[in-house]
């Protein structure tokens, strides 16, 4: 655990920069994130991080299959969104956890 | 009378079928098993035949030679379940009753899912090994093709036995050194995964062996398309990867049925409490196996170690009992990683493959996280202990809770 400054606010992340604490989130810390990743957001972005935060906090795993049904993006488009990893981006963007793929 | 319902007798309804015949008294509960298949296939064994170790012999038998008797057993496949009614819906039309359903439908393969993929190269150049006619049909395209591109990809996560793929690759490299064209086949590995593996420091030794191997891996890579014309597999970000042949893990997906029942996720897995073994949506059905959705590996040792939870949980609550068993998504794979050896992995929801040795009592230590020939051995005996001792559900000298013992704790 440690804390970090961003957007003037104290906040806690991990090792990879992925906040601790869903709840000290909000979108001016979004925004900073996605600056560091190289991204300016849409309101499509923010449509898409509502819907991680949300399936997210009703406990259901995520998945890249999962956004790309959620009728907000498919996956292609989510790709285009957040190149490079869609769900890792997204995710530290949005403020939960790292997904964790699990075989 | 009451009545004990199994859906699926493939490995993991079968060692139920077996532990509850034993248990409950014939006079009071009738025990069902539903399966559409008579074949019981020793799936692991899929994986030696493109190469040529074992045959189609070698991994079929009759699935009425492992369920007891005393157990009633209907070859049907199954229409839905019927879960506010406690009841179950078979094909031809007949109905069950149940005071308690198990769910034991594992995952099948759905190439269908991945457009391109059963077009015109399917079956011809395009194989799988993950069902009895895909590595028949890849053993025959072996023995006279004469190399070039070869990839391994992994479709969509999850799929069933996560360490098979590198398994895979491993073998063809023992393969086409053996044939003496390795040097004419370019052998590589894609994944949705960001690496070899999932957990770290098991990535980080298979990296390394696999790299000792000069079998190349493509990371993050999740599959769109397959181009039969341009002969490549296209991402979602418009990544290509060129390929001669294709061994692929389709899409992996529970049981239609479970769709039908209103019981499954996006991809018919069964929510399911990772500890207890109990569905989510009704307390009377418990999911074993592939068929759930808890955060572990898909694979036959781990219905194994649940079945044990599982069992003490159905007999909790047959009896009035809390459920006091809990699960701790204890998974035990060997790796075959050719010229006869093989590493071991054991971890759970908590730990992580560590390096070390397992102590099995009377016939190890096998090296964990190492390639060793015990381990190889291992494998072997594993088809079987598979046939003759874990279908019957019997004891294996093994708990099923993960132990640390041997176990080195490390960092990275
Ligand atoms: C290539 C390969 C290698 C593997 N290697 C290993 C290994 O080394 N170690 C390991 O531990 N595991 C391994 N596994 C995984 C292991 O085989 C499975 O995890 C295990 O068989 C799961 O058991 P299950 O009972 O959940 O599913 P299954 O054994 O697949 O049984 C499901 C049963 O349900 C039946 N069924 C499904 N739908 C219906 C329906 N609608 N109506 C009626 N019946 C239905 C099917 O006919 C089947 O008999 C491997 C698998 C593969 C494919």
């Amino acid at each position: 655990m440690a804390n970090k400054e961003i957007a003037g606010k104290t906040v806690d992340v991990n090792a990879d920069g992925y906040l601790n604490n869903p709840s000290q989130w909000d979108k001016d810390v979004a925004i900073e994130i996605a600056k560091e990743e190289g991204i300016e957001l849409s309101n499509k972005h923010y449509e898409v991080i509502e819907f991680l935060r949300k399936t997210h906090e009703s406990g259901e795993t995520l998945t890249i299959r999962k956004v790309g049904k959620s009728g907000i993006t498919d996956i292609k488009g989510f790709y285009e969104l957040f190149p490079g990893g869609p769900l890792k981006i997204s995710s530290k963007i949005a403020g939960i956890p790292k997904p964790s793929s699990c075989v | 009378m009451r009545k004990l319902v199994i859906l699926g007798g493939g490995t993991a309804g079968t060692m139920m079928a077996n532990k509850l015949r034993k248990a409950l008294s014939r006079d009071e509960w009738e025990i069902t098993v539903v399966d559409k298949h008579r074949t019981h296939y020793y799936q692991p064994g899929f994986l030696f035949i493109p190469f040529g170790i074992y045959n189609r012999s070698d991994v079929e038998k009759s699935k009425s030679d492992f369920f007891p008797s005393g157990v009633k057993v209907i070859y049907s496949d199954i229409d839905k379940i019927e879960g506010e009614e406690n009841r179950v819906l078979l094909d031809g039309g007949q109905v069950l009753h149940y005071d308690f359903l198990i769910v034991a439908t594992g995952t099948q393969t759905r190439p269908e899912e991945t457009p391109g993929l059963t077009d015109k190269l399917w079956k011809k150049e395009i194989f799988d090994f993950y069902t009895i006619e895909g590595a028949v049909d890849l053993q025959k395209f072996f023995k006279t093709w004469e190399g070039g591109k070869l990839v391994m990809a992994i479709s969509e996560l999850p799929y069933k036995c996560p360490v098979a793929p590198i398994e895979f690759v491993c073998l063809a490299d023992e393969f086409f050194t053996r044939k003496g064209i390795r040097d004419k086949v370019e052998i590589s590995l894609v994944t949705p995964l960001p690496g070899a593996f999932t957990k770290p420091i098991a990535t980080a030794m298979l990296s390394e062996l696999l790299k000792s191997k000069n079998i190349n891996v493509i990371p993050d890579f999740y599959i769109e398309r397959v181009d039969n014309d341009k002969k490549v597999l296209v991402s979602y970000d418009q990544r290509e990867v060129e390929f001669d042949a294709l061994t692929i893990v389709p899409v992996n997906m529970g049981a239609d049925m479970v769709e039908r029942s209103g019981l499954g996720d996006d991809l018919n897995f069964i929510p399911t409490n990772k500890f207890t073994l109990q569905s989510e949506k009704f307390e009377n059905i418990f999911v074993l196996g592939d068929a759930s959705n808890i955060p572990t590996s898909k694979a036959g040792s781990v219905a194994h170690f649940a079945s044990e939870i599982l069992f003490e949980n159905l007999m909790n609550t047959i009896e009035g009992r809390p459920l006091t068993a809990k699960f701790d998504g204890h998974a035990n794979c060997y790796i075959e990683t050719g010229f006869g050896k093989g590493a071991l992995i054991d971890f759970n929801y908590e730990t992580e493959p560590l390096p070390g040795t397992f102590p099995l009592p009377g016939i190890g230590p096998f090296g964990l996280l190492k390639n060793t020939k015990m381990n190889h051995y291992g494998k072997i005996m594993f088809r079987w202990i598979y046939w003759h001792i874990l279908l019957k559900g019997k004891e294996l000298p093994v708990e099923a809770d993960m132990t640390m013992a041997g176990k080195k704790r490390v960092s990275l």
